[in-house]
């Protein structure tokens, strides 16, 4: 794992995500104690310009509403919701991979046409169907998301356990008695894991991209300052002031190419470990 | 021809249950939402008595169970019957289908954008594996690939609308122009162009990498070697034997695109107010209209159906592995 981290850090693309994914970090961390009130308070006049009050570096939105403050605490919700959407992307797609994969047969059947079902249904489409019924709160956002991302690694850990569950050691622990649930969480899916992790930096950054999307058509969180909240209230102001919308978008790519830099300088990294054996 | 025939109609059984599962399942998740079209409309109404309320239901059914309905929804829609819209007091089938054909100029046009210069820069990038070129390229396409589509949108109307003044800023064509035939096509290509580069722009990268790794692979095959031996020119090589080869795979990426491209027209259309098919399901979700929501989610499912089974007879007529096989199985 050692090796894997020094040859991170080698890569140049490992680097510079490492480097835009520090940065977001610290800015989603600091953001409470910098800014401890709400930053959806107005603080000063309406569209104050960036860099003509201290007080107020980034200046002010339509509303008077601080820019920067608005800046750090959207890092904040998009962080959250790419990381809590891979989590539970990950684990129900792990879960139901495996258990097709094991099970075999009809509950296989059944279950990947499940999967095809909502991989032909656009990801868009199925986040704002389930913001629509369930309203929108950043779980439900998480969750809305989620919905879309699950399929791949399903898909993924199916191949994998059955690939696994022909070997050796599957086998002997069939043999010694063990419970096949045991077998299942002990010796099939830690081994399936690795390659279904490889999935994250793709679901990350497909979550913060969508979350983005669900604010900006005015479908996300009314009570968390969101970039796609920002952008498309800056919008309405885009010929006088276009920097409130750029400036939140530029929060936006950084983000996600942090992550994509990242999950490639880890491919790679790994992909070098596994060549030399 | 026999071969997509008999890929087609095994495609078509084999989608069947999936389309049920989309459709029970996006009426029970719709079943599901606090208040029913009736409340909406009586908003929009703005109230209305109790006697009003339950002609209402009754007229939209909502009076029955669940599963009455359901059985009720699937065989309307066997009719390709898909409901009426509470929103705007229409039938859903006929919104859609006024909608749809300005999403499909802006998918079809995004996706040729895409795939063309994905792919022309693809080759430039592959033709050297590892050299300045590539390096560039690649970081360029994954910095492209980072950028969201809306926001993509915004700067583009600021530069090409707003400042220069060449595009304009929103809609699909100039408004009671009385323009028809071949003008009428300039000025709603007119209108595109700048929807068209922020949809486009954003899949071209997926094209560009996919391109790339597969010419970097295929430079390690042992015909490109040979090739090589033969001392055939570079150019003859990169375009005649690795490119050619790489090409195949990026024809199976147009299937996989076409459900994430009619997600990302959802957004696209918002910004530019094109009347389309995405506009439609931001309108229905603002209007709480779920009958419409219904149709829209339905009716993607079947177009991405029929854009994967498009996708696999060319990719059949292309290599003549793929039916070869089928047939043979």
């Amino acid at each position: 794992m050692n090796r894997v981290a020094r040859r991170l850090v080698d890569s140049p693309e490992g680097v510079a995500g490492l480097c835009l994914l520090v940065l977001l970090a610290a800015m989603a961390l600091a953001a409470p104690l910098l800014y401890p009130g709400d930053p959806l308070a107005i603080v000063g006049r309406p569209l104050t310009a960036p860099f003509t009050d201290a007080g107020l570096p980034l200046g002010t939105d339509r509303l008077g509403r601080d820019v920067l403050a608005g800046l750090m605490h959207g890092a904040r919700a998009s962080l959250l919701v790419g990381l809590a959407t891979a989590l539970v992307a990950l684990t129900a797609g792990a879960l139901v991979g495996t258990l097709a994969g094991l099970a075999g047969g009809l509950v296989d059947e059944a279950l990947m046409r499940v999967v095809d079902a909502f991989q032909i249904v656009p990801a868009f489409l199925l986040a704002l169907a389930f913001v629509s019924v369930a309203g929108a709160s950043l779980s439900v956002i998480v969750f809305a998301i989620a919905l879309g991302a699950w399929t791949g690694p399903a898909r993924l850990a199916r191949a994998e356990v059955l690939s696994i569950r022909e070997r050796d050691y599957v086998a002997a622990a069939r043999v010694i008695g063990m419970h096949p649930a045991e077998i299942a969480l002990r010796e099939v899916l830690p081994n399936a894991l690795p390659p279904v992790l490889a999935l994250t930096a793709v679901i990350v950054a497909t979550a913060v991209l969508v979350e983005a999307a669900l604010s900006f058509l005015g479908l996300g969180d009314p009570n968390v300052v969101t970039w796609g909240s920002m952008i498309a209230e800056g919008r309405n102001v885009l010929r006088t002031a276009p920097h409130l919308s750029i400036v939140p978008g530029l929060g936006l790519v950084a983000t996600v190419l942090g992550v994509y830099l990242l999950g490639e300088g880890l491919a790679n990294a790994m992909a070098a470990r596994e060549g030399r054996g | 021809m026999h071969r997509a025939l008999i890929l087609t109609r095994r495609r078509i059984v084999s989608s069947i249950p999936v389309l049920l599962i989309v459709i029970v399942g996006t009426f029970l998740l719709l079943e599901s939402a606090p208040g029913d079209a009736v409340d909406a409309y009586l908003v929009s109404l703005g109230g209305g008595d109790a006697g009003l309320v339950t002609e209402l239901r009754q007229s939209y059914g909502l009076d029955q169970s669940p599963f009455k309905r359901l059985t009720l929804y699937v065989s309307a829609l066997a009719r390709f019957d898909l409901g009426w819209s509470v929103a705007f007091d229409r039938p859903v089938l006929g919104l859609i289908v006024e909608r749809l054909p300005n999403t499909l100029w802006l998918m079809g046009a995004a996706t040729a954008l895409a795939f063309s210069l994905g792919s022309l820069l693809g080759i430039v990038a592959g033709a050297r594996p590892g050299s300045l070129t590539d390096r560039a390229l690649s970081i360029g396409s994954l910095a492209l690939y980072a950028v969201p589509s809306f926001w993509l949108g915004l700067v583009l109307v600021l530069v090409f609308a707003v400042d220069l003044r060449w595009f304009p800023t929103a809609g699909i064509e100039t408004i009671a122009s009385g323009k028809t035939g071949l003008a009428r096509v300039a000025d709603i290509a007119w209108h595109l162009a700048l929807p068209v580069s922020a949809l486009g722009f954003i899949y071209l990268a997926l094209f560009l990498r996919m391109m790339r790794t597969g010419m970097a692979e295929a430079w390690r095959q042992d015909f490109v070697l040979f090739a090589r031996a033969k001392g055939l020119a570079r150019r003859r090589i990169v375009l005649r034997h690795v490119a050619r080869n790489a090409l195949l795979p990026l024809v199976t990426m147009l299937g996989l695109q076409a459900a994430a491209m009619l997600g990302g027209s959802v957004v696209v259309e918002s910004v530019f107010a094109i009347p389309g098919f995405g506009r439609l399901a931001h309108e229905a979700v603002a209007g709480r209209d779920a009958p419409l929501l219904t149709g829209i989610i339905i009716v993607s499912a079947v177009l991405v159906i029929v854009v994967n089974l498009m996708v696999d007879i060319a990719y059949a007529a292309l290599d003549p592995r793929v039916g070869s096989g089928e047939a043979s199985s």
